[in-house]
């Protein structure tokens, strides 16, 4: 059984952008060979009061660019009224292999939650 | 709405210039789509086109009305935004030389894109504020896709400008092929009435050589607009205002042109 | 905790519907499998802007113009989601786009057809867009949360392309002597391509059996072909047209319409290359993509240059210090 080359985001080594190897970036020169654009990851809030939301990503070259390309790709139907960028390789992420230790300990702290307490009738609300 | 007293012929000619130019840029602009420097830039260029699309078409709406209005057209023969668009002849079209020249390079598209959103951001900051309603508020509607394209297209002349040699070439390529047709801005055709229009053209020559010139210094490219004047001494090429277009102009039309004039009077 | 089987979690994870997310476990074949199928599908969008974009300087009125450059711009839109939906799998998009134009990579054969009159833009908007459509449905619900969520995007912005194809073709069904001939003209044409687009029959195609288990596909290429006929078959009745097809008919017993045999010879001529188009397609993505090599270039020069100049700015300033 294969088991994948796993590329996560933010854990691309170097200046290598998010997504894989990029070719060119051995050669430091200004005018090197066609270089990649380094990926983005693209947050939008849709409306005033909610929360960015992740929508996709594109390339850019720089910030700037970023949030134009993001405003022509991902806003084309009025879907948003803010956009925040970051380069993909600044994104660290959990591991899923620490899913079990991360996510099943919050599984039996019941008492978190509203329903776990009797009140009497009385109470209409609380 | 207020009735005003303009000479609506001048007024209808001025708003078909403005028609025309935008639709004619729209036009080159369309041409990248497919075909850009990458998948990203490929969409904001057609978002310009769409833009200024959506501009023209405001203008040649508005000239129609004005039409039928003063030649009682009878039914079915009225103007309508695509008679004046596609049934117009080169001599006929008004729009600046500038907008019908081959899109180029993307460093002639991007420098001609700039050119003219800094000149009709300045023009439509004072068609805002004119006397004809109708023409105030297609002006205040376009003015924020303007800001826009004035950003984009700037950041782009600086980045090519101050890129790799080769994209500084290209640039300095672009300014001289593009400069000798920016002179034609300024210059008034006989509809440009400031009566009319509520703009002195001459008045934004010098924000828009400043603009101009603060991109192009920031681009540390030279521009012949810098220093001594040198700009002033280029010969400025003039005549779309007056329907003295370029050669480019028949070949954009025929095809453009094409369907409405093989199927005369069909629907679409 | 890695499991000694996690490929057995695997599988269980794809049964219950549980989206596999770019970090998790896969197999080699799946990840593979699912680049080999969203960078396609990208590509389709790509080279699919090329017989359309072909129109945008002819549109017939400004309001046609405006519909299609936007539809073409969606399009666009449409390759940059899936390529970034494939860029989680480790392959960066100009590996894609090298593939394409070395043509290791495919994509949809329809838009190696000529788009010859404006009658086209409403053939491929109701017949293309309307088989792409069946076939996003259907994957929306794919097991790879990428390219799901991709997918819902596209589907919701697709939803129009259809729409103006038909409207388009209502109109000229409507219309002219001339323009009647040439709507019936364009079905003729685009009807057995767009049928071609599901793909070689179930019996013959290599990718169904994995795609299918792995919930990649949701359908067989078989079951969405029947369905679009059977949609198209209502549908051109409205337009008062006809699909060139002379066994076309309503099975009452099967509740579904037969049709003809397609030509399968010209399917694997247009796949293997030899379509009326291949050529000057990608000849023109290839064009774009190198003529466009300065720009991107420069902009990387320039953000370099900026980087460099904040560095040493920086620089400056603590010595000052």
């Amino acid at each position: 059984m294969d088991y994948i080359k796993k590329i996560y985001y933010g854990d691309i080594p170097g200046e290598n952008s998010g997504g894989g190897e990029l070719k060119g970036f051995s050669d430091p020169s200004l005018e090197s060979g066609d270089e990649a654009w380094p990926l983005w990851e693209v947050f939008i809030r849709s409306k005033q009061g909610l929360d960015h939301k992740h929508a996709g990503s594109l390339h850019a070259a720089d910030a700037a660019m970023a949030i134009e390309n993001a405003r022509d790709v991902y806003t084309r139907r009025q879907e948003g009224v803010s956009i925040w960028v970051v380069e993909s390789k600044d994104i660290h992420a959990s591991n899923p292999d620490d899913s079990g230790s991360f996510y099943e300990p919050a599984e039996d702290k019941i008492y978190r939650y509203p329903g776990f307490y009797d009140l009497p009738d009385e109470v209409k609300q609380m | 709405m207020k009735t005003v007293n303009l000479s609506t012929y001048q007024l209808t000619n001025y708003l078909l210039y403005l028609a025309d130019t935008n639709l004619v840029l729209s036009q080159r602009n369309a041409e990248w789509c497919g075909h850009g420097p990458i998948l990203e830039q490929d969409i904001a260029i057609t978002n310009i086109s769409l833009d200024l699309l959506g501009q023209a078409r405001n203008f040649y709406q508005y000239a129609a009305v004005l039409i039928n209005q003063s030649t009682n057209q009878r039914a079915g023969s009225e103007a309508t935004e695509d008679s004046l668009a596609y049934l117009r002849t080169e001599r006929e079209f008004k729009n600046l030389l500038i907008t019908e020249l081959p899109r180029g390079d993307w460093a002639q598209t991007i420098l001609r894109q700039f050119f003219c959103s800094v000149y009709l951001y300045l023009l439509y900051e004072q068609l805002q504020k004119s006397k004809d309603d109708q023409l105030a508020a297609i002006a205040g509607k376009s003015i924020k896709e303007l800001t826009y394209h004035i950003k984009w297209s700037g950041e782009w002349v600086i980045r090519l400008g101050d890129g790799t040699d080769e994209s500084r070439q290209r640039m300095l390529k672009a300014i001289e092929n593009l400069w000798p047709y920016t002179g034609e801005f300024f210059i008034p055709a006989e509809f440009e009435n400031e009566a009319v229009t509520g703009v002195d053209l001459s008045s934004l020559k010098q924000p828009w050589l400043q603009k101009i010139n603060t991109v192009l210094e920031e681009a540390v490219v030279w521009s012949p607009a810098f220093g001594d004047g040198w700009g002033e001494a280029v010969f400025m090429q003039t005549g779309g205002k007056q329907g003295i277009h370029t050669e480019h102009m028949g070949f954009i039309l025929a095809e453009m042109q094409y369907l409405q004039r093989t199927y005369p009077g069909a629907e679409w | 905790m890695p499991t000694q089987y996690p490929d057995i979690l695997f599988q269980q994870k794809i049964n219950k519907e549980i989206k596999i997310e770019p970090k998790d476990w896969m197999p080699e074949a799946y990840r593979k499998t699912n680049i080999r199928q969203i960078s396609q599908h990208a590509h389709s969008e790509i080279v699919g802007m090329l017989p359309e974009g072909n129109w945008i300087s002819r549109a017939p009125t400004l309001k046609r113009k405006a519909i299609l450059i936007a539809k073409v711009q969606d399009e666009a839109g449409h390759g940059l989601y899936l390529y970034s939906a494939a860029e989680t799998l480790g392959i960066t998009r100009d590996e894609m786009i090298d593939d394409l134009h070395c043509g290791k990579a495919k994509y949809s054969s329809i838009f190696n057809y000529p788009s010859l009159t404006w009658a086209d833009m409403g053939a491929i908007g109701w017949l293309v867009d309307g088989a792409a459509i069946l076939n996003q449905v259907a994957l929306c619900r794919t097991s790879y949360g990428p390219y799901a969520r991709a997918l819902v995007r596209i589907c919701k912005e697709e939803s129009f392309h259809q729409r103006q194809g038909f409207e388009t073709l209502l109109v000229l069904s409507q219309g002219t002597v001339d323009q009647k001939a040439m709507c019936q003209d364009a079905i003729n044409r685009w009807w057995w391509p767009s049928l071609m687009m599901f793909g070689p029959k179930d019996s013959e195609s290599t990718n169904n059996d994995m795609g299918i288990k792995w919930k990649i596909k949701r359908k067989t290429n078989d079951e969405l072909r029947q369905n679009f006929v059977d949609m198209a078959a209502e549908q051109v009745k409205v337009l008062g047209m006809s699909l060139p097809d002379p066994a076309l008919q309503w099975n009452e017993a099967n509740k579904k319409y037969d049709f003809g045999e397609l030509n399968w010879d010209e399917f694997w001529k247009v796949v293997k290359g030899n379509g009326p188009c291949n050529k000057q397609r990608l000849a023109a993505r290839v064009k774009a993509h190198e003529d466009g090599a300065w720009v991107r270039e420069a902009a990387v020069a320039y953000q370099r240059k900026r980087k460099a100049a904040v560095r040493s700015s920086f620089g400056e300033a603590k010595e000052a210090v």
